[in-house]
């Protein structure tokens, strides 16, 4: 009988035979390389004497399940530890490991391998890796009973499998992860709140190793979407400043502030530090605030026009803007003294000419807050005239930044 | 100035931001098992047993410690790292173990729960099914933080043992004088109380549970100087009240006649002469604990379950996302209020199961705690220093055998 593929606690335990078909002993291990190829098992462990020997795959003509595993050519070198191994029994079975398309942690109960046959000599490739019930009942019942009971057996359970390109091993250790050719990129692919709760399910180190490796935009958009501030903190606090200012710069100025207001003040000066000076002064002048004022909730990255502006005007000044656009849904008014006069709804300028004075398409009643104000009252105010977006003045009724309906969500979600 | 106010406030900020797992775990401890035990000691002994309560508060230290940091610097529960470091087998067999014992022990806290409110006279076909309901709601549709406030307020309920103590008048002298002399009786009866009082302060279920709470909190290593600090005030609070369980006990029953009690409700009952509150706090205590327990006790085997065999966990998930999750905490739930309810059920003889399993349980997660808190890669330098470790293998050595001990004698028959 022969098969396509082969269970890796099948594999443990195999009898290796040489030329003459005599037994030598048995796989202990087997491991990928994975800078050379990243999915063919490259060296399998087998016991020999007092040592474990190493066979490299084109040493063996064929593998199978009853049969075991013949060699072609019997020069084995004894092992020793190879940094650039990624040994299957000792790192990845039993580990957790990130299933990217399923979008969540899991633990590998075992892994499912590939024979391929090219005519002289058989190889394992690893196919998928097993998580689930019938993947538990398979390892308990290994050496207890003949492997191809436990195939019967465990044919009545659905399978719950990941293929093994999407699933991405973790490895805190920086050096570690280069040798073995880990990266995060599959991870920036995914959307960030998802990948928060991937990140939340983590131990610290490999948290800390997630952020330290993908795009400071991607790091920024997922750490905002951590739900619980203190950890959010945690992970910064545990990044080297640069990296942390890097994502910082990223983050939107209200939510940096939230965040560094959480590190202690030594920490969060020296992210402070590393950040470029313009966003710097922003999340600065937010910092000064208290956390449950108008001025702690408000966001600086606001549109705000001259009031003599024509809806020309605006669409330029929106185009000088790009990276505001997503959230945006109202334009601010103000005069020479920066004082707010008035708020206009985005969504007017579409049935407006282009030479029309926005002051024509501005809301009746100017709702705003100044930067004391309690978060309370923000959230009835929000409620009460059902705002999307809240003006936040100081005290000489210069605007100072802009509420929007996400930040109060976020308020009344942490209650 | 500034900076060191705003040091100082931090570092408050810290303690209260890690209080919670090292409490709740040791208050816990005092389940209705434990008051059972020590209201016996109390009633049949006086204040002669009363010299254990010391070495009992620092065995309870040393293995409490270990968790928490263990938590603290992996970011891992205890059973994930059993798992990662001991394979699939080992783990499935512990768990085997973990959730027969802990069904026995949620049995005898709806028995708890029956008995403390037939003071009451409330019939446990009423007060059990409702008491099981509202422990699956509350868990099931709260979430952790809110949840884990109503664990504090509970733990601060236990007040009503120190109350109901002191309504008694002991014989304060006595109870000062025998807490720090030890006596030992060559009493089958005495020596066999002495192994229970110890056997009831370490069980299996709490080093997982602790270990993950501390996990779930977020500490970290930074912080763990506050949580240990946690652990230590809980274990000596937990034995607080202990004492007062035992001091009344010993001035309500044992300085009139002393005798046998068959349960908690008993002794309960014999506060009556000593004014209505002392019965009423005696009572409300009891079942405070049982039902504290009780919400615990399901929860933390599902969740350690379900981390340890790496099936989807937690409580935030939907029913379709983790299904043996909350398979296992319905049952356990289930099963254990059900047999309360059962007539000529052999509760007692469950009782008695329950605390061989946990004899035959705990040596091997003690075991494994010491192993797994000895490796570098793990806890780097956060292992055990050198007389710390002979501190643990003494008290693991001592605790095995006194649970041994208490197996044995559970298994031929109370002496």
């Amino acid at each position: 009988m022969t098969d396509d593929f082969l269970f890796f606690t099948e594999l443990l335990g195999m009898p290796v035979l040489d030329l003459k078909g005599r037994r030598i002993g048995r796989v202990k291990d087997a491991a990928l390389v994975p800078l050379v190829h990243s999915s063919r098992i490259d060296r399998f462990l087998v016991t020999g004497g007092l040592t474990w020997l190493t066979i490299r795959y084109d040493q063996i003509r064929s593998i199978s399940l009853d049969k075991g595993i013949s060699l072609s050519d019997e020069i084995l070198t004894p092992y020793h530890d190879d940094e650039y191994m990624l040994r299957i029994g000792r790192d990845l079975l039993d580990q957790q490991i990130i299933d990217v398309t399923g979008r969540k942690v899991v633990r590998v109960n075992d892994v499912t391998l590939e024979i391929q046959t090219d005519g002289a000599r058989d190889s394992l490739t690893v196919l998928e890796v097993d998580v689930g019930l019938r993947s538990v009942l398979r390892r308990l019942l290994q050496g207890a009973l003949p492997p191809r009971w436990i195939r019967s057996l465990q044919s009545r359970i659905p399978p719950n499998s990941i293929r093994w390109e999407f699933a991405n091993v973790i490895e805190p250790d920086p050096l570690r992860r280069l040798r073995l050719n880990i990266s995060y990129e599959k991870l920036e692919g995914m959307h960030p709140a998802d990948l928060a709760d991937i990140v939340e399910e983590l131990s610290p180190a490999e948290r800390e190793a997630i952020f330290e490796t993908i795009d400071s935009e991607v790091a920024a958009d997922t750490l905002s979407e951590v739900e619980d501030p203190k950890m959010q903190a945690r992970i910064l606090e545990a990044l080297e400043p640069e990296k942390a200012a890097d994502i910082v710069e990223e983050m939107a100025p209200d939510e940096a502030a939230d965040i560094l207001s959480e590190l202690e003040e030594e920490t969060s000066e020296e992210i402070l530090e590393e950040m470029d000076s313009e966003p710097k002064t922003e999340v600065r002048e937010l910092l000064e605030f208290e956390d449950d004022t108008a001025g702690g909730l408000m966001n600086t990255e606001y549109i705000s026009l001259h009031e003599n502006a024509s809806v020309n005007d605006a669409l330029a000044a929106l185009k000088g803007n790009e990276d505001l656009l997503d959230g945006l849904n109202t334009l601010f008014l103000i005069d020479e003294e920066e004082r707010l006069i008035a708020a206009v709804p985005l969504a007017r300028l579409f049935l407006a000419a282009g030479d029309a004075k926005l002051r024509s398409l501005a809301v009746d009643t100017l709702i705003q807050a100044s930067v004391d104000q309690g978060q309370d009252r923000i959230a009835l105010l929000f409620d009460k005239y059902n705002l999307l977006t809240l003006p936040v003045v100081d005290e000489d009724g210069k605007l100072a930044g802009a509420i929007t309906a996400d930040d109060i969500i976020s308020l009344l979600r942490q209650k | 100035m500034r900076k060191l106010l705003s040091r100082f406030r931090y570092h408050i900020l810290i303690f209260f931001a890690v209080i919670g797992p090292g409490f709740i775990t040791a208050v816990v401890d005092n389940d209705s098992g434990g008051i059972y035990t020590y209201s016996a000691a109390g009633a049949k002994y006086g204040y002669l047993p009363l010299w254990t309560l010391l070495p009992i508060t620092f065995v309870l230290i040393i293995a409490q410690e270990m968790c928490s940091r263990m938590g603290a610097v992996t970011g891992k529960g205890l059973s994930d790292l059993i798992r990662e470091e001991f394979g699939l087998r080992i783990t499935f067999i512990m768990m085997v173990l973990l959730v027969l014992v802990n069904l026995t022990n949620v049995m005898a806290e709806f028995a708890g729960v029956a008995s403390s409110l037939e003071l009451f006279h409330v019939s446990r076909y009423i007060s059990v099914p409702l008491a099981a309901i509202a422990v699956w709601f509350l868990v099931v549709k709260g979430n952790y933080r809110s949840v884990e406030k109503i664990f504090l307020f509970s733990c601060v309920l236990y007040v009503t043992y120190i109350i109901s103590g002191f309504l008694v008048k002991p014989d304060w002298k006595e109870a000062a004088l025998y807490s720090v002399k030890p006596v030992l009786l060559l009493d089958s009866g005495y020596i066999y109380m002495l192994i229970g009082m110890v056997g009831t302060t370490i069980a299996p279920w709490m080093q997982f549970y602790l270990q993950s709470a501390v996990v779930e909190k977020g500490v970290t290593a930074k912080e763990y100087a506050a949580s240990r600090i946690e652990v230590v005030v809980g274990c000596i609070m937990t034995n607080v009240i202990a004492f007062f369980i035992i001091v009344a006990c010993a001035g309500a029953i044992y300085s009139i006649r002393p005798r046998d009690i068959q349960d908690a409700g008993e002794a309960a009952l014999a506060l009556k002469p000593f004014g209505q509150y002392a019965f009423l706090l005696f009572s409300a205590g009891l079942f405070n604990a049982s039902i504290f327990a009780a919400c615990i006790l399901p929860l933390s085997t599902a969740y350690s379950v379900c981390e340890g065999l790496g099936f989807e966990a937690g409580v935030n998930k939907s029913l379709r996302e983790a299904p043996i999750f909350y398979f296992l905490y319905t049952a356990l739930i289930v099963l254990g209020a059900g047999v309360v309810l059962i007539p000529h059920f052999p509760l007692v003889r469950m009782i008695l199961l329950s605390q061989v399993l946990n004899g035959v349980l705990l040596p091997l997660v003690l075991i494994f705690m010491v192993f797994l808190i000895n490796k570098v890669d793990l806890m780097g330098e956060w292992v055990n220093s050198r007389w710390f470790n002979l501190a643990t293998w003494a008290t693991v050595i001592v605790m095995i055998g006194l649970t041994l001990a208490q197996v044995g004698i559970a298994v031929r028959g109370t002496p």
